[in-house]
């Protein structure tokens, strides 16, 4: 079973497509959305249909902290994202609202465990930052997989033998052997606002029956999901966070 | 998982005789248990402790297991295959024959040249694994195969790091039982993925080579080990006068216990080994005993300040080892300013470089020779003053540069052979002539270089006048 991961797609339908069209041309069989479809991008609606589709037909789908505060209650986000949300909130019809509501926190399928942030208290959202919060989402998630999004930068978490995990900053394109012998935590990557420099989109490609993992950045037209930001009433700087990938 | 011994079945294979037992895990040769294999000899690999063991011998056999598959070339053993950790775990890869080099360095000290030869061929095994993103971290005798051919092969990846996988081992250990004597002052300090760790492994190996005894000896305890971070060994003449200058320079330079003031790449310390003569000297070249107090603890203060060392990946892609063809036999030819204009420009580009001038001159034929009375010493000594005279006014340091007259009738593989020989990253040499008439040997070698190069090829053309732009339109048109 070859696995799609995709997290923070965050309302950018340009950088969805094209996550979607990588993985389908690289015989991805199952999709895995882990959270915040919505809040900063111009196009939440037409990225919560996608995800409806996509969920009708098979696909793990948890609920994201941006996707929670559709419903209303976006205290903790900062000034920024609630402006995104109050108006992400008037551009979702009823029927996405009613998807967004009811996506589980964290969902499980045989040795994977599917979570936006960490396992540990899901509803808390804590950024799974460092070898201490991937031991303890980890450790709570009980899984030999453990698959998250939240962190926006993609990041792979493994067990080591006496206890703890190590850290390792993934390379794009290079299929890591991860035995089930061990536990893995894997942040995907944001398909919608990577913030470490680079504009282009990330996922990553789970191959259950391999036992590898392979972290792919996705190249696509990310000016024309900028300019849709800056055309809307969107706070400009999430438009020159996409085009600056930051 | 059952008892492992010869006559076992592990994977596709049936285990022969033991090779190897250690900390590390077990090696026996294998049959294949139907079809042919893989088309070479065949050892398994399996841990010492068995499944579940749990121990460190598993986590460096799941490494080789991880890289293995990623590593090619002629100094790696090839892959055939593996178990997975969480069933059967085990590594079926090419036997390597050859002698170890822990049983050449049994007849240590060797002279010279050998020690050069041998350490040469080490360096090139390690550029090329460098070169793949891997730094192997445990480089001693035991994990080095010398072929009959004098290539040499590194084996056991169970603690090497490669940039594009996890590093499982991390912080849990360092090195291995047994290659204290020959391990890194940083990898004392918990820091690894640096390649020029391996060069200090190098250095040590060379040292042992050439005077019969490791740098500092083989220390058994920690506190013995941690003399290296801040101290350079006795020089090896101390031990051995017989050890050259140039040599003692090499191996003192690959021990410095700062990573910034050794080699940056392999590629220079095998450069170095092949062409003594090139081998800037230095002070320690000369010396005869260890440095003395106050020098020793100069180097103790430099080393209780050592910032963490910067990318070294990145430092070595930045020490390339540049080749320049220059035609000495036609000093007149447009082209050479050009040239010398690309040279420099390139290595302006680097801070630490080596640089390879290379005439390839055609020997005439014989009758010729002797009507001339030009003798081929004679031709070899007037052609290396053309190429003097021709880098003169680059203002080269001379242990950058090295010079090259080579007679051969075939200049393109001659600088191939060169290329590769000294792990060249670039190769800079003339355009064919705009005429084709003209200078015909030019264009069969550009064109052969560019094909058969192992990197990349800078085709240097001279500004075309308009008078020479218009006529070679004229000769396109007429074609």
């Amino acid at each position: 079973m070859l696995w799609a991961l995709f997290a923070d797609v965050h309302a950018n339908l340009e950088a969805l497509e094209a996550c979607l069209e990588d993985a389908r041309g690289r015989g991805a069989q199952r999709f895995a959305l882990l959270g915040d479809l919505v809040g900063y991008g111009a196009d939440p609606g037409a990225v919560t249909e996608i995800a409806m589709g996509l969920t009708a037909s098979g696909a793990v789908s948890v609920k994201g902290n941006h996707d929670q505060a559709i419903e209303g209650t976006a205290s903790y986000l900062n000034d920024t994202a609630r402006a995104a949300i109050e108006w992400t909130r008037g551009q979702l019809e009823p029927r996405h609202r009613d998807y967004l509501a009811q996506l589980p926190m964290v969902a499980r399928e045989e040795t994977i465990c599917f979570v936006h942030a960490s396992a540990d208290a899901p509803h808390r959202w804590t950024y799974v930052d460092g070898t201490a919060a991937a031991w303890r989402s980890t450790q709570a998630g009980g899984a030999t997989y453990t698959f998250s999004g939240h962190v926006h930068d993609q990041g792979l978490y493994f067990e080591r033998p006496g206890g703890g995990m190590g850290a390792f900053r993934p390379v794009p394109g290079t299929a890591i052997p991860v035995g089930r012998h061990r536990r893995w935590l894997a942040i995907a990557g944001s398909v919608g606002q990577p913030r470490d420099g680079n504009p282009a989109a990330a996922y990553a490609l789970f191959d259950a029956a391999a036992e590898t993992l392979t972290f792919h950045r996705v190249a696509y037209d990310h000016v024309a999901a900028a300019r849709k930001i800056e055309a809307s009433p969107l706070p400009p700087h999430l438009a020159y966070r996409v085009r600056k990938g930051i | 998982m059952d008892r492992i011994e010869p006559g076992s079945q592990v994977g596709d294979y049936v285990l022969g005789e033991r090779i190897h037992a250690g900390a590390m895990g077990r090696i026996y040769a294998a049959m294949p248990l139907y079809g042919t294999g893989p088309g070479f000899p065949v050892v398994v690999k399996v841990p010492t402790l068995g499944r579940g063991g749990g121990g460190m011998d598993m986590v460096g056999l799941e490494t080789e297991i991880m890289l293995m598959p990623e590593l090619s070339g002629l100094h790696v053993p090839r892959h055939v295959a593996s178990g997975a950790l969480a069933t059967f775990p085990y590594l079926a890869m090419e036997r390597i024959e050859g002698e170890g080099l822990a049983a050449i360095a049994e007849r240590a000290p060797l002279g010279a040249d050998e020690t050069a030869r041998l350490g040469a061929a080490i360096a090139d095994a390690l550029h090329s694994l460098h070169t793949q993103g891997v730094v192997h971290h445990d480089v001693k005798p035991e994990n080095v195969i010398v072929r009959t051919d004098g290539t040499a092969v590194l084996v056991d990846f169970g603690f090497a790091r490669h940039e594009r996988f996890p590093d499982l081992l991390g912080e849990e250990m360092h090195f291995a039982a047994g290659s204290a004597a020959y391990v890194s002052p940083e990898q004392l300090r918990d820091r690894r993925g640096d390649p020029r760790s391996d060069l200090y492994s190098l250095g040590a190996m060379l040292y042992e080579l050439a005077t019969g005894e490791p740098p500092f000896g083989f220390p058994a305890t920690l506190a013995g080990m941690r003399d290296r971070l801040w101290r350079m060994p006795s020089p090896p003449r101390a031990a051995n006068a017989k050890v050259p200058p140039w040599l003692q320079e090499v191996i003192l330079h690959c021990l410095e216990p700062d990573p910034a003031r050794r080699y940056q790449s392999a590629a220079h310390v095998s450069f170095d080994l092949r062409n003594p003569g090139e081998v800037e000297l230095t002070r320690r070249a000369h010396e005869t005993e260890a440095p003395g107090f106050w020098r020793q603890a100069r180097r103790w203060w430099r080393a209780v300040g050592e910032a963490p060392a910067r990318n070294a990946k990145a430092a070595g892609s930045r020490t390339p080892v540049v080749m320049v063809a220059v035609d000495t036999s036609h000093p007149d030819d447009e082209r050479h300013g050009s040239i010398r204009w690309t040279a420099r420009q390139v290595l302006s580009l680097s801070d630490d470089y080596r640089v390879i001038f290379v005439s390839v001159v055609a020997a005439p034929a014989v009758r010729e020779e002797a009507a001339r009375n030009d003798t081929s010493s004679a031709r070899h000594m007037r052609h290396v003053a053309l190429l003097r005279q021709w880098i003169e006014p680059l203002g080269l340091p001379a242990h950058r540069a090295s010079l090259h007259v080579v007679e051969s009738a075939d200049p393109a593989g001659t600088l191939l052979a060169l290329a590769r020989q000294n792990h060249v990253d670039l190769i800079v040499l003339g355009a064919p002539a705009p005429d084709p008439m003209r200078i015909a040997w030019w264009r069969s070698v550009a064109s052969a270089v560019t094909a058969g190069a192992h990197c990349s090829v800078h085709v240097v053309r001279a500004p075309r006048r308009e008078g020479a732009a218009a006529r070679e339109r004229s000769v396109t048109g007429s074609a």
